[in-house]
């Protein structure tokens, strides 16, 4: 197999004095869709920001496409194109739709801004409707829209999708999935997302991972770990409905 | 009527001073959330580099047109001032950043101080007076403008519609305002934090260094302690308009300036400081967001 695209090895990330993450192995191959579920305050958030450096992981080592970039500052991290849709959305609430959209261009200096933007718009047509309204005034799933979109736009080799069914209503959160499933068939985009809905994550990915305590506990093929029945009873049984 | 107008026209030119002074701490608030107390030191500062310049240009080069003069005063006052602000938020204030809230505020004053002392050692303590620069005044309905009433509105009037230009229309003013609202996501999007906070700091200097300069031909003096007064009361400029608002600043300028020129007009003098600053209190009563600020929201 060749070298993955991003390579976490051993990472531990403490907040202070406690610690979120406790040896973190995880591994996303080109062209893949990699999911990790667990509960909670798990650690799936504070891994999706470590690969960031924000915060920084206090020891092991990430590497994005054979380069290590445990010690990289967010920004340059970034631009090794590695976008992030992140938990809890953080839209600019001050700015227009376009202008969010066009910060997350802002790494080309909009050169491909509007080819890009017309795909996010065919891929979510409400934000077109929207654009010139200021990001704080959208509804919680126009802002995911919005928060995925503007990754899209940083035309990522990775990109980082933390818990993208959030606080949507269930036919959008399908839209999403299979946009999701879309832009990887059609570009061959790599995604790693993290997830409480289990079930539409695991039959989407390729491989997953099932964290819990800060630790990686199982891994496997997305049918795998919906076969498995420990995550069947943890993750997959309570939560169907 | 015409006494009214009058200070209406003085006020006005003494407010955009003010605003121009009050756009650095505003912008920097914004930004990094606290209170740059040298900023109205580096105004002094800017005036000074002014009048070192208008110095030197008396001495080596006599006959130099104003308006060249009047431009070299003011680009050399920008470069001196940006590179200390510069300076300072790299040595003072940034390794600060993240350490309790505290921590900044102290160390700005104390940069306030360190700024002032050491014009006052380097220039000596006395006041530094110029000639003239420019003197015609124009009578209109009985009322007098002079030339550097308009040329200090006018250089205003430019300065700050390149500036909000620069906030509202390019890559840079976007990544202001990016970071401005959410610093983590701005970094998570590839803006280099760092450097746009440096870049504030450099751009609030040089406004606040073409006040400075604008001061110096206004008032024709400039000593040491200047940065004291005229700053404050730009600070509270940018509290009355709003803090963090780029309109609310020069709003809050000109009312400063209005209430400074109409309060010594009919009222006393002596109290005119009193009046402003009981404004400064006022607002903070009834309305600690300003004009033109936004409510305080928590940020998660």
């Amino acid at each position: 197999m060749t070298a993955p695209l991003l390579n976490v090895r051993g990472v531990e990330t403490y907040y202070g004095n406690i610690r979120a993450l406790n040896g973190v192995d995880v591994e996303v191959h080109r062209g893949e869709i990699v999911s990790l579920i667990g509960a909670n305050g798990a650690g799936k958030s504070t891994l999706m920001m470590t690969i960031c450096g924000k915060p920084q992981a206090r020891s092991g080592s990430i590497s994005f496409e054979g380069q290590d970039i445990t010690r990289l500052p967010t920004h340059e991290i970034a631009r090794l194109r590695i976008a992030q849709s992140p938990e809890g959305r953080r839209i600019f609430p001050r700015m227009t739709v376009l202008e969010n959209l066009q910060m997350g261009a802002s790494l080309d200096n909009l050169k491909h801004f509007k080819d890009d933007v017309e795909k996010v718009f065919t891929l979510f047509p409400r934000l077109k409707e929207r654009q010139a309204q200021r990001g704080g005034t959208l509804s919680g799933g126009e802002q995911q829209m919005l928060s995925i979109g503007r990754a899209l736009m940083a035309r990522p080799k990775l990109l980082l999708l933390d818990e993208p069914s959030l606080g949507l209503a269930p036919l959008i959160i399908k839209g999403i999935f299979e946009a999701i499933k879309k832009l990887n068939k059609q570009e061959g985009l790599t995604v790693f997302l993290v997830e409480q809905n289990a079930f539409g994550a695991l039959k989407l990915s390729d491989r997953g991972y099932v964290m819990v305590n800060g630790r990686v506990t199982m891994s496997g093929t997305g049918k795998d770990l919906l076969a498995n029945p420990e995550v069947r009873a943890a993750y997959l049984e309570g939560g169907r409905h | 009527m015409e006494y009214f107008v009058q200070q209406l026209v003085n006020g006005l030119t003494l407010g955009s001073i003010y605003g121009m002074i009050a756009i650095g701490y505003t912008m920097v608030y914004g930004i990094i959330g606290m209170i740059n107390f040298a900023h109205g030191d580096i105004f002094m500062l800017g005036g000074f580099a002014a009048l070192i310049v208008f110095l030197l240009l008396t001495t080596f080069m006599a006959g130099v047109p104003v308006v060249l003069a009047l431009l070299l005063m003011m680009i050399v006052g920008m470069l001196t001032a940006a590179l200390w602000n510069w300076t300072i938020e790299r040595v003072a204030y940034r390794p600060l950043r993240g350490s309790f809230r505290l921590a900044p505020l102290i160390t700005a004053i104390g940069m306030s101080i360190v700024l002032s002392n050491f014009i006052q050692v380097t220039q000596g303590p006395r006041n530094k007076p110029i000639p003239p620069l420019v003197s015609s005044v124009y009578e209109l309905f009985g009322i007098s403008i002079s030339l550097k009433q308009i040329v200090i509105v006018v250089i205003t009037a430019i300065l700050l519609s390149v500036f909000w230009y620069i906030v509202n229309r390019t890559p840079l003013g976007r990544a202001q305002r990016a970071t401005e609202q959410d610093s983590k996501m701005a970094a998570l999007l590839g803006v280099d934090v760092d450097r746009t906070i440096s870049v504030t700091f450099i751009m609030g200097a040089a406004l606040a260094a073409v006040a400075g300069t604008m001061y110096l031909m206004y008032y024709g003096v400039v000593v040491f302690t200047d940065g004291f007064a005229p700053g404050v009361k730009a600070f509270t400029a940018a509290v009355l308009g709003g803090i963090g608002s780029l309109p609310g600043a020069v709003l809050g300028g000109l009312l400063i300036g209005l209430i400074e020129s109409l309060w010594s007009a009919y009222f006393t003098i002596d109290y005119k400081d009193v009046a402003t600053f009981s404004i400064l209190a006022i607002v903070l009563i009834f309305k600690p967001s300003g004009i033109l600020g936004r409510p305080e929201v928590e940020k998660v």
